[in-house]
């Protein structure tokens, strides 16, 4: 897989993240490589392999339906770079 | 309501056009505390308040899942008639929102906790299934408040986190009608359970409409457009009614529609397409990795089956055979757990018909009137019984129980000691009711001559004065009969 | 400058326990050597009032019935620390002050330890030299132009130049174990799901593990049974009781089954690793162990499937930093998603970039069953190498890595290689298995070189013990000059 500067445009819109378009060439050198290596994968016929879906044989433990969190607003907006007194403050959305 | 008959279509200018619907329908779980966190789910606190650094994903939080979301959603399967996967993987979705803290929701993707079910719509055409596709648990975003400020927007995380059944329908749904009985029979089904409140103002209940239209016909589904996140039944009908109008329009001037997401716009009557999700429909699933698939054994599922109360299609059916109630009357009579509570111990203690007739009558309509819950009615169960029974035994007549309703509903006295105190039982005594009717027919001799010589309509004019002279109290039908005898001699 | 410094955890346990020292005293001798040693750039963040206060209190009313009765502790910058900065080496946290203690270090302090400083990282522990941290390179001890190794290079260094006594680190492909044997110290990554994950900066959920950076084995056990634990806020975290490493630390391994997998003897690998690793051999062999050869055939895939499964989990682990919550945000861009695409732009560097962009691509529609479900079949494969062969023997040994410290800069500009000195630790991790490595001997340039031992699922007694009848008998002595004071 040969990764050029579309491919960068459009993976670096989705994990919104702004590339410069001199930055792009070089990612697209260094993914290019980095897929060719990653690709050796495809020498292996793994049609009849399950994929691992946890590396612990447990089940999934569950916790019991009760409140004890919350009511830490400071707490939760202590470190945002834009708030007011009860709310996170962001750049208007535009719909 | 009284088309026996569907007849959902649009004309268009050359063709005729059926509208297929499907809807995803999320409500919210009712639990205590949040799908992955301890803080509370309550509806209108205090913006972030119900936040944990769990909900607002701060560095190194993990999620573990409420037992009781999981019971939740098992409940709700098993009332859909749906099977329950003993396997499940909880999944990232992955997009970028002000109101996603995490930058991705915790789904089900591939592997849902329910999986195919369905449900049993009655319309005025006959009953209709409808196909349930699956079930599945998520978490709630947040909420953007956009109205606060003319250039920022503010984030509330309160709902952020609370769990979400998606129930995904089959589309087959055909009409805005179906969508309002099926909104309504999934809301009754989960009431019931006690697995989601239903409550469309508070948004516990709220849907994406997919909607596609095709030429009557036709077999092959037609390209639909999702309308994201109706609130209410209205909306959704009126979505869904414009929505199909824009397609068949399209479609006539030869126009193809495209497959996107639009808005209703409650404003202006109309769908809209949502531009700003147009590159967001990559989500990239992936199972979470703080999280280990869901294993849910067979035990469990058989003992929460146990548990589960009689569902509306039960209930109806019991409804209909046990109390003689038609299939109508039986059906409004479950919509609601407490309005089936009520009419049951109302007909354990009265004529079971009467019952029905008169809570769907009167007392449904003083409820609507007050705006009341019939939990909340001011006239107890017990109450009502004995005033049916008053009607059924002919201690009343149908026109006083309807005072006697007003004082009880005013005073909240049973029905005894209202007709005790107020001298309201029916006058029932033959010889006392004949000694009325001959001064009646004394006083008005004229009358009874021109009866007698063939107009007969005269009839209603004796009993509205046997009536007036009895305080309403006469036995309406001894009335008649002793009138009639009198009248010929 | 004072040798206690230079002493190993156990040591300077055993002196506070016998009143020899007190903690305050201990942490001003620390605190004197870090002030000294800036050079290294270890340290990100020190918190020495804090440290103080806490040696004061602890030497007022010392409990001794703790494992790190009063023992000033760095950790990694990972590690979210209740009212000090966490930064994960990122531009993007440069600020962050958690409200909350992760699990890991929470034990840590009720055990007796006290917070010394956090300690410099690659950025979310993305790299294997310590030379992607927003907060600049660290230098190895060993010599000054080297790196420490990374992601915990911090860690590493500051342990070798004697600027903690002990401390702990996160291993997702290596990174734990990787600048332990760069910097001549003992490195144990555990079972997934031993030490919990809740408070520690992400990565990749399922690769991350936390554990201790020691300068002896027997540290190494009495760190991992203060760190350990079952804690019920994480859910993958492994339900069992607690295990006491140190008391049952033994050196008779005799009978003892030792795998040599062949596939470990990689191309290009320098011969004094081979040597150290038929070092590495004899040695247990004249302890009594069974020296058996083994083959893990998916080994050279571990590699390639750890660089889908790490950056896929990281794309969307690190989704979070939005410049909404917390941490950076961009000042520049007029809507939401400017702030956020400027936000991430500035605020991450480019490794960390790079992996967001390769988790992104490989998960992104079209390409997910070729790149991410391929990797997590590939990673069954491995997994299932181990099992198989560990019926017939109960440890592995094979080398750390696949050269000693190497020159900054010298990979930067080449991310392959880079990537191909965590090729020996890589396959742990998918695997979940738990190893460690203890150096072994010295390279002709004097620079450090560690064997790794692989552990069956949470066996890490078992490993440890062969690690440290190996210490005992290796004879093993870091040369380090204090050349930066």
């Amino acid at each position: 897989m040969s990764i050029d500067k579309d491919k960068i445009k459009h993976i670096s819109k989705l994990a919104r993240i702004s590339i410069d378009s001199k930055k792009s060439n070089s990612l697209a050198k260094d993914l290019t490589s980095i897929f060719k290596f990653i690709e050796q994968l495809n020498e292996l016929n793994t049609d009849k392999v399950e994929p691992l879906s946890s590396i612990l044989n447990t089940p999934l433990r569950s916790r019991e339906d009760q409140i004890n969190d919350g009511k830490i607003r400071n707490k939760i907006l202590e470190n945002s770079p834009k708030k007011n007194e009860e709310f996170f403050v962001v750049p208007k959305v535009i719909e | 309501m009284s088309k026996d008959k569907f007849d959902y279509f649009i004309k268009g200018e050359k063709n005729n056009y059926e509208v297929i619907i499907g809807l995803e329908v999320h409500a919210q779980v009712s639990s205590n505390s949040k799908l992955f966190s301890g803080s509370a789910t309550k509806f209108g606190a205090e913006p972030n308040s119900q936040v944990s650094l769990i909900d607002s994903a701060f560095p190194g939080m993990l999620p573990v899942i409420n037992k009781e979301c999981i019971n939740q959603a098992i409940r709700t399967g098993l009332g859909l008639n749906a099977k329950i996967n003993n396997n499940s993987v909880f999944d990232r979705k992955n997009y970028f929102y002000a109101d996603l803290p995490q930058g991705y929701q915790i789904s089900q993707y591939k592997n849902p906790i329910v999986g195919e079910g369905k449900v049993l719509l009655d319309m005025p055409y006959g009953s209709k299934e409808i196909g349930i596709e699956r079930l599945h648990l998520e978490q709630d975003a947040g909420k953007s408040i956009h109205d606060m400020d003319p250039s920022n927007t503010y984030v509330d995380l309160n709902r952020s986190g609370i769990a979400l059944m998606e129930i995904v329908s089959k589309p087959d749904l055909r009409s805005p009608e179906e969508v309002n009985a099926y909104i309504k029979k999934l809301r009754t089904i989960m009431r019931y359970l006690g697995t989601c409140d239903g409550n469309m103002q508070e948004g516990s209940l709220r849907a994406d409409v997919n909607v596609s239209v095709r030429q009557v016909g036709d077999k092959n589904f037609g390209t639909r457009c999702e309308i994201k996140n109706v609130n209410s039944i209205k909306f959704m009908q009126m979505a869904i009614e414009y929505e199909a109008n824009r397609q068949v329009e399209l479609l006539d001037e030869g126009k193809k529609i495209e497959q996107e997401t639009r808005l209703f716009d409650t404003k202006k009557n109309e769908t809209r397409s949502m531009r700003s999700k147009e590159d967001a429909h990559d989500y990239r699933y992936f199972p979470d990795p703080d999280l280990l698939p869901l294993k849910i054994e067979q035990k469990l599922i058989d003992d929460l089956k146990k548990t589960l109360p009689e569902l509306p299609d039960n209930k109806k059916e019991r409804f209909m055979k046990d109390y003689g109630l038609n299939s109508y009357e039986a059906n409004v009579l479950v919509s609601e757990k407490e309005i089936s509570n009520y009419y049951e111990e109302v007909a354990k203690l009265s004529d079971k018909k009467l019952a029905a007739t008169w809570m769907m009558g009167d007392l449904f309509a003083m409820l609507n009137d007050k705006g009341l819950n019939i939990s909340k009615s001011p006239i107890t169960a017990k109450n009502f019984a004995e005033l049916v029974q008053s009607i059924k035994s002919g201690e009343i007549s149908g026109r006083i129980a309807k005072e006697v309703f007003e004082l009880m509903v005013e005073s909240g006295d049973n029905a005894k000691k209202i007709i005790e105190s107020k001298g309201m039982k029916q006058q029932s005594d033959p010889k006392e009711l004949e000694k009325i009717i001959n001064e009646i027919l004394t006083k008005n001799k004229d009358k009874v001559d021109q009866y007698k010589s063939g107009k007969e309509k005269l009839f209603g004019f004796f009993v509205g004065q046997v009536m007036k002279q009895s305080g309403g109290k006469a036995n309406p039908q001894l009335t008649n009969d002793i009138l009639k005898k009198l009248l010929k001699g | 400058m004072s040798e206690i410094v230079k002493k190993n955890l156990s040591e300077i346990i055993d002196l506070i326990k016998k009143k020899e020292i007190k903690s305050e005293e201990l942490a001003n001798l620390y605190i004197d050597k870090v002030n000294k040693s800036k050079k290294l750039n270890s340290y990100i963040t020190t918190c020495f009032e804090h440290t103080i206060q806490k040696s004061k209190e602890f030497d007022k009313k010392p409990n001794l019935n703790t494992l790190l009765p009063g023992v000033p502790l760095a950790v990694k910058d990972l590690f979210c620390t209740n009212g000090f900065k966490t930064t994960a080496g990122s531009k993007m946290l440069e600020n962050f002050i958690p409200q909350y203690e992760s699990t890991v270090t929470e034990n840590l302090w009720k055990e007796g330890a006290i917070l010394l400083g956090k300690l410099n990282c690659d950025e979310y522990a993305m790299g294997s030299s310590n030379e992607t941290s927003y907060f600049g390179n660290v230098i190895n001890p060993i010599a000054k132009d080297t790196v420490p190794g990374g992601s915990s290079g911090g860690s590493a260094s500051a342990l070798a130049a004697d600027l903690t006594p002990a401390t702990i680190g996160t291993d997702t492909g290596g990174s734990i174990r990787q600048p332990a044997s760069f910097t001549g110290t003992v490195g144990l990554k555990p079972t997934y799901g031993l030490c919990s994950r809740w408070g520690i900066v992400a990565f990749a959920s399922s690769l991350d593990q936390a554990g201790p950076m020691t300068k002896s084995v027997k540290d190494c056990s009495i760190m991992l049974e203060a760190m350990a634990g079952f804690d019920k806020k994480d859910s993958t975290s492994i339900e069992k009781k607690k295990e006491n490493y140190s008391k049952n630390l033994k050196t008779d391994i005799k009978g003892l089954k030792i795998g040599i997998p062949k596939e470990y003897r990689v191309e290009n690998m320098p011969k004094e690793i081979d040597e150290l690793w038929n070092k590495g051999k004899s040695i247990l062999k004249d302890l009594g162990a069974d020296i058996i050869d083994i083959s893990l055939p998916h080994t050279k895939y571990a590699l390639p499937t750890y660089y889908i499964v790490a950056p896929a989990e990281a794309s969307s682990n690190l989704a979070r930093y939005d410049g909404v919550k917390y941490g950076y945000r961009s000042s520049k861009g007029n809507d939401l998603i400017e702030m956020y695409e400027n936000t991430r732009s500035e605020g991450f560097g480019d490794e960390v970039k790079r992996r967001i962009l390769i988790g992104t691509y490989v998960l992104s529609s079209g390409y997910y069953d070729a790149y991410y479900l391929k990797a997590q079949k590939v990673r069954q494969l491995i997994k299932k190498d181990f099992d198989e062969n560990f019926g017939k023997v109960d440890a592995i040994l094979t080398p750390s890595t696949p050269s000693s410290a190497f020159k900054i800069g010298e990979k930067t500009n080449d991310p392959i290689s880079m990537y191909l000195n965590d090729i020996f630790t890589v396959p742990v991790n998918l695997a979940g298995l738990p190893a460690i490595s203890v150096p072994a001997g010295l390279d002709k340039k004097g620079y450090p070189l560690g064997l790794q031992l692989i552990g069956k699922t949470l066996d890490e007694q078992n490993i440890l013990n062969v690690a440290y009848a190996f210490e005992k008998n290796c004879n093993f002595k870091n040369e380090i000059k204090n050349w930066w004071l």
